[in-house]
């Protein structure tokens, strides 16, 4: 980390802010616009998060912060060939692929099912103006986290996703974003992902970096569940571990609906996933479930914060993190459970293990509960693998590493199972083992193989 | 003349299975093993009996190598090389098998791919080819019919969530897969009834063969019912202090241990 204070960063950004409001705002629409002074003076009375604070209890967000990024305004004309988009989708994994580079859309390489809506932020506030206005910023406004604000001053481009009513999809929708270009680069990606009444759909987002650069990516999307919509989204991240990256998934589910949010982080050097979900509407299903993998000096926070606004609502969360070297994990995971949310069923766990004496985990579950008719639990665990688990197998001929692989393969299998795409799944559990074995984990035959991470 | 005393020589070579000698272990500083001494040859099984903590199961898990015990001297030759030397895994590539008293749970390991790295280990190490996915489970269907266990339990996770009787079945069922030359059952009655006792019992004997060796550890005669064994010893307070013929095994069961432990005490 460079020598840069944290209230350096956040006058210079706001200057910047400042400085090219004008452009930051030409040929958006009003309803991004509109909000933007409101997101910057919040950005600039708060500062960045500190260390310390409730949300951020043992990360520095500063780590992500304290470079120095270009920044652009407009699109820039590089674009990932369709070599690329080729070589990013998921072998054997028939989908719907969007690529995204640097933030951007593009639809030239993208294949976009007919019945759905996809494109640019802009171009998606233009066609359907009114469902835009009512969900953009509704529940990113309601967040008390500043790096939120900051991509809401400064969004400009990102992913307008509408599913319309009864909207069956028939394959996944993946979405290949991609980090591009020789210098340092900070993206703010926003997304809109709206979810019809009764529709189904499978989301597969892919954060990569085609390059060396340090890239910060502060990514915020919001999702509304439409009442007896049912929504897959599973993420793979895997940027450069010299790269940062906060992933802001804001949620809101209304009656009826069901989601499945799954979160592999494999690679980057700071990483902070923000993954909120507002119970709106009864009998709503969440299952929120997260692995990581931080070896080297890696630093993964997962935080997760479940508002269990009406009754008869279930949460279901999972987070496990194998740690080595000298990484740092952290998960929080705040359940809120209000006074009329009678019925909530809420679980909650969280399980670690460090394989190196080096490695950290810090853990917090965090439940307030003001309903008296509910069923909460949450536990977290700490620990290393199983030595009478390892002496079992050695004793049946299997060497101490093959051991201790399948050992940590098994403990991530507990997610793994979860995905409900088959051939992603066994894609999840390669890129695991070549992770957990110290290779590049990447799918198939990627191309970043050869890279140094 | 020449020839002969070659095949002599095979005949000596393979003829000694074990030899433990003068084995010395500790755990924590507490010394368990205080001098055992034992000779196994190939065909034979050997029972060895003993009150509680007298170091019996010391003795399996010194001599698969677990961790948590330290060897504070003597040695033991598996098949003419010095086992101690070896790492766990070597020990159980070369034929060493322990049924273990308390079989561990390995949630989200499936049995198939446990055994068959288990298998193909072994294999690796003795310098033959993987086996293909067919000769596996071809291997697994044949095993597990000798064995009698449910082939339902091998598409399970290890152990996981068996009964105790499933347990001990599992075991005979991995030795089955992995054909030792000496096998330690260790307590393998522990927690089983009659019918799984024998059923357990039934497959141990079905891998017997003269060039395999096996000791049985137990408190009790009724395993040796059904495991008949050649020589029996009796472990008391880390050392080896009678060793006699099948027939001990029943004085044992008539009379106890206390008269092993004042004769022994008085010494």
């Amino acid at each position: 980390m460079e020598n840069v204070s944290s209230v350096g960063i956040k006058d210079k950004l706001t200057a910047l802010y400042r400085q090219y409001a004008a452009q930051i705002s030409d040929g958006m629409p009003e309803a991004m616009n509109r909000v933007r002074e409101t997101a910057i003076s919040q950005f600039d009375a708060l500062g960045l998060p500190r260390k310390g604070c409730e949300r951020y209890r043992f990360t520095e967000i500063m780590t992500a912060f304290g470079h120095a990024y270009g920044y652009s305004i407009s699109k820039l004309a590089a674009t990932a060939d369709s070599q690329t988009v080729f070589r990013c989708a998921v072998p054997d994994l028939d989908t719907y692929t969007i690529i995204i580079n640097n933030g951007w859309i593009d639809l030239k390489n993208s294949t976009i099912p007919a019945n759905v809506v996809a494109t640019e932020m802009a171009d998606g506030a233009n066609k359907y103006p009114e469902l835009f206005a009512a969900h953009y910023n509704r529940l990113a406004a309601q967040k008390d986290d500043t790096t939120i604000s900051l991509n809401t001053a400064f969004a400009r481009s990102g992913l307008f996703l509408y599913i319309p009513d009864n909207v069956v999809v028939d394959k996944p929708i993946q979405i290949v974003n991609v980090l591009s270009g020789g210098n340092p680069l900070m993206v703010n990606q926003r997304n809109l992902i709206v979810a019809g009444r009764g529709s189904q759909a499978k989301i597969v987002i892919c954060d990569h970096t085609l390059s060396n650069s340090q890239f910060l990516l502060n990514n915020v999307t919001e999702t509304v569940l439409q009442p007896n919509a049912q929504l897959d989204c599973y993420c793979i991240q895997n940027l450069n571990d010299r790269s940062s990256q906060i992933a802001s998934l804001l949620i809101e589910q209304n009656t009826d609906s069901q989601l499945i949010a799954n979160t592999l982080t494999l690679h980057g050097g700071f990483v902070r996933n923000n993954v909120e979900v507002l119970m709106a509407g009864q009998n709503a299903e969440a299952s929120i479930y997260g692995l990581s993998l931080p070896a080297g000096h890696q630093h993964i926070d997962n935080f997760t914060y479940v508002d269990h606004a009406v009754p008869n609502c279930t949460s279901y969360e999972l987070y496990k993190n194998v740690l080595n070297d000298e990484s740092v994990g952290v998960f929080s995971g705040y359940v809120l459970v209000r006074p009329d949310a009678q019925k909530t069923n809420a679980q909650q766990s969280n399980k670690n293990i460090c394989i190196s004496p080096s490695a950290r985990m810090y853990t917090k579950p965090q439940l307030e509960i003001y309903a008296d008719d509910v069923k909460c639990s949450h536990g977290a665990t700490v620990g290393q693998l199983d030595e009478s688990a390892l002496f079992y197998m050695r004793q049946r001929c299997i060497g101490e590493d093959e051991a201790k692989m399948m050992l940590m393969s098994a403990f991530a299998h507990e997610v793994v199972r979860t995905i409900r795409i088959p051939i992603l799944a066994e894609r999840y559990a390669e890129m695991i083992e070549n992770r957990l074995r110290g290779r590049h984990a990447a799918c198939g035959d990627c191309f970043m193989k050869c890279e140094k991470r | 003349m020449f020839a002969l005393a070659v095949s002599v020589c095979i005949i000596v070579i393979v003829r000694n299975m074990l030899t433990i000698k003068d084995l010395r272990a500790s755990i924590d500083g507490k010394p368990i093993l205080k001098g055992i001494n034992l000779h196994i040859n190939a065909g034979e099984v050997h029972a060895i009996m003993g009150p509680n903590g007298s170091g019996k199961s010391t003795l399996s898990s010194v001599l698969t190598g677990n961790s948590r015990f330290t060897v504070d001297g003597g040695e033991v030759t598996f098949l003419g090389r010095d086992l101690l030397a070896m790492p766990p895994e070597d020990r159980a590539r070369l034929g060493l098998f322990m049924s273990f008293q308390y079989p561990v749970e390995i949630p989200g390991v499936s049995m198939v791919n446990f055994m068959r790295a288990a298998v193909n280990e072994k294999r690796k190490f003795n310098g033959l080819p993987a086996l293909s996915a067919a000769e596996y489970l071809k291997l697994m269907r044949e095993k597990s019919q000798l064995v009698e266990i449910d082939s339902r339990l091998t598409s399970r996770s290890v152990n996981e969530g068996f009964s105790g009787g499933e347990k001990k079945r599992n075991e005979i069922f991995q030795m089955a897969m992995l054909e030792p030359r000496l096998s330690i059952l260790d307590e393998t009655d522990s927690g089983l009834d009659i019918d799984a006792l024998r059923i357990v019992a039934s497959g141990v004997n079905k891998l017997k063969t003269p060039e395999t060796s096996s000791i049985v550890i137990t408190h009790y005669q009724r395993l040796l019912d059904y495991i008949v064994p050649d020589v029996v010893h009796v472990l008391y307070n880390g050392q080896i202090v009678k060793t006699g013929g099948k027939e001990l095994a029943l004085e044992l069961e008539e009379k106890g241990y206390d008269w092993i432990k004042s004769e022994f005490d008085n010494k």
